[in-house]
């Protein structure tokens, strides 16, 4: 059975093999389901949250992994909207179907995450029923639920795709026509992205009575709207190219042409340069300009455990670095190099979103309060660990019975 | 963010405030008791853990860092500041859910409980730490719960509260006003804090009626409010004729 499963003329790993990569799998989502219960069951309490650290590492996973998959709506974008312009990038298509996969795992677990971080998950639906159309919050809920139900739609014709699914008569004209019209979706996911990666840039950007993270901007959208954007445009590809190349080196394939990671490594290395340039010059002005007239020196931001090493660390080490790394010929050449650019790309993205949430909360803002640190507990890690491997489930089960690298069969002959 | 404080209310008539006299007050922490009994805010066996308690009425205690005989030490109480920024408060925009919003008649910051989801974005928005996050369902010792208040619901777990300037009181006074055929819209009232403190340090009324104690000492010189340069525009002013008190009230005054 399983054997009719897998896409023909390509190799798999045997079933049992497979079977106790799933089981793992399936013990650390236990385990993340147990800790997701016992919030839901104790409430917050049990988390390392408190009257300071409204917002920790739930938070801070969700906004990363947003991030990290928006490889989704902006390979979608470069696939169906810009290659008809730039035909280069047409070579897209050989890694697009991982990309969509790679951010459904990433929306949906971010959705599961985002049930456990509310103190009331049975009034979750009053975001759509008494949504103020001034939060940043309510932009997001709206942008965030209709993307996944994008997502689920770009996913749906490559599930169909499979084999047996595929020799169903209904089926298979079904995805074929799902397939003709993917464009429209994906450019519905666009328009959608570009909102929500910038409201969730604007949640903190918008908050004036927090120093840290309050910024100005444009109209009624801070600085920062559009730097999340961006830096979400800069690692969402990335990310996806790590995955692919985590996939090559576990199942010993070659999956997609080199030239693909070179075009994602240029792609992703440019708006990287651009998104470092403006984030450097919003950093000056914020540092030179807003945070003085609230009365506050750039010291006072940086203390332990948070200290200017969070700062050198994002924008040196993991901006100025992969820049270098993914737009110099010489480096891009050299495999290591190129991922170990993918990797710092993604990672510094990820260290923005903790520093815009967590690090903004430790700062006392009254003169005469205290600095306060957060420690997340295993009821915080265990869900966002347990996310990961669902991804991870999701992933393999694609990789294994369904087409989705058009190009694998010829590569590995 | 910036702008005079009451420019986009010029409709409302009434803007109620506080003044809190630091040089007065004592640190007994009566107002801070008042209010939790008033306001039935619930409590844990153990509250050592500062930062998973709630309440709405917090003591914050001042030091001017200078050594002995020259130690000084005043105590600043702190409730909602009920923040008048043009526009919106920091909290109140940022609510997906409309749970927590400014009514724009007595510029009073409400909170509906019942429609809070718990995202606690309004808590990080707010930087006096005004709100607290129920962790815990709200339990008090048998008996005391003959005591709770009656007019003010107990808020259940996983939802924020804070000071709603006794906003049942302020009901009560204007049914109290409507049967006396008088105006319940410029009604004064007391909340529990400003009625229990013993040496009457803290103030209360419309900031917007000039005769009114709470307006004439908002104009005093010794007043001032916290994080001015913030632009929160809060309805909460202290007096004090310290000048080590007054430079705590700002970062690098
Ligand atoms: S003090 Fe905090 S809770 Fe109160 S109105 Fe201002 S921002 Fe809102
Ligand atoms: S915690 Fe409640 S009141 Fe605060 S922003 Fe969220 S829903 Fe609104």
């Amino acid at each position: 059975m399983d054997k009719a499963l897998i896409p023909e003329g390509v190799k798999r790993c045997p079933l049992p093999v497979f079977g106790l990569w799933m089981l793992f799998l399936l013990a650390v989502i236990a385990w993340g389901i147990y800790a997701g219960l016992t919030v839901l069951i104790k409430g917050l309490n049990v988390t390392g949250l408190n009257n300071y650290f409204g917002f920790g590492l739930y938070i801070t996973v969700d906004l990363g992994i947003i991030a990290l998959g928006a490889g989704a709506f902006f390979s979608g974008f470069m696939y169906y909207g810009l290659s008809r312009f730039f035909p280069r990038l047409k070579e897209l298509h050989k890694i697009i179907n991982l990309a969509v996969i790679v951010g459904f795992c990433c929306y949906t677990g971010a959705l599961l995450v985002l049930l456990l971080e509310i103190g009331q998950p049975l009034r979750g639906w009053f975001g759509y029923w008494h949504a103020n159309v001034h939060s940043m919050l309510t932009e997001v809920i709206f942008c965030i639920s209709c993307y996944a139900i994008v997502l689920i739609i770009e996913f749906v014709p490559i599930i169909l795709e499979n084999r047996k699914l595929d020799a169903v008569k209904p089926l298979h004209i079904f995805g074929h026509n799902l397939h003709e019209i993917m464009a429209i979706f994906a450019m519905t996911g666009t328009f959608l992205s570009f909102f929500h990666q910038g409201s969730l840039g604007g949640v903190p950007g918008v908050m004036f009575g927090r120093p840290f993270a309050y910024r100005t901007g444009f109209f009624i959208w801070p600085w920062t709207f559009f730097l999340f954007t961006l830096s979400a445009m800069a690692c969402g590809p990335a990310f996806t190219a790590l995955i692919c190349r985590i996939i090559e080196k576990v199942s010993r394939k070659t999956l997609v042409d080199r030239s693909v990671y070179e075009l994602i490594a240029k792609v992703t290395g440019s708006l990287l340069l651009i998104y470092l340039i403006l984030k450097t010059l919003d950093t000056l002005y914020w540092a030179l300009d807003t945070a003085p007239g609230f009365g506050f020196k750039l010291s006072d931001f940086y203390e332990a455990p948070y200290g200017m090493w969070l700062l050198f660390t994002e924008l040196g080490v993991c901006g100025v670095l992969p820049v270098i790394l993914l737009l110099t010929p010489q480096t891009r050449n050299s495999n290591g190099l190129l991922f170990l650019g993918f990797f710092l790309n993604c990672a510094g993205i990820v260290i923005n979103r903790f520093v815009m949430t967590v690090q903004a909360l430790a700062i006392p803002v009254m003169p005469f309060d205290q600095w306060a640190v957060y420690i997340p507990t295993w009821a915080e890690w265990a869900p966002c660990i347990a996310m990961l491997a669902y991804g991870a489930v999701i992933v393999s089960l694609s990789y294994r019975y369904l087409p989705i690298f058009p190009r694998e069969k010829e590569l590995n002959p | 963010m910036s702008g005079s404080a009451h420019s986009e209310h010029a409709e409302s008539k009434v803007r109620y405030g506080m003044v809190i006299d630091l040089d007065k007050c004592t640190g007994c922490g009566a107002c801070s008791v008042a209010c939790q009994q008033e306001n039935n805010v619930s409590f844990r066996p153990d509250e050592s853990d500062k930062l998973r308690t709630l309440s709405w009425m917090t003591l914050y205690r001042l030091e001017n860092g200078a050594d002995y005989p020259d130690y000084r030490v005043a105590m600043l109480p702190r409730p909602c500041m009920h923040c008048d920024s043009p526009h919106h408060s920091p909290c109140t925009f940022v609510c997906p859910v409309n749970a927590t919003i400014r009514d724009e008649h007595t510029g009073i910051v409400d909170h509906v409980a019942v429609r809070c989801i718990g995202c606690r974005y309004c808590m990080v928005a707010c930087p006096y730490h005004a709100r607290s996050f129920n962790w815990w369902d709200p339990t008090w010792p048998k008996s005391m719960e003959a005591m709770l208040t009656p007019e003010v619901s107990p808020r259940m777990r996983g939802v924020v509260e804070k000071c709603t300037f006794c906003h049942h009181r302020l009901n009560l006074a204007r049914d109290r006003a409507r049967l006396n055929g008088e105006d319940p819209d410029t009604v004064v009232y007391t909340p529990a804090c400003a009625e229990a403190c013993p040496t009457r340090a803290i103030t209360f009324g419309n900031l917007k009626d000039p005769n009114s104690e709470v307006a004439k000492l908002a104009k005093d010189a010794r007043a001032f409010r916290i994080l001015e340069k913030l632009h929160t525009e809060p309805k909460v002013y202290y007096l004090s004729s310290a000048q080590w008190i007054r430079r705590q009230s700002d970062n690098n005054l």
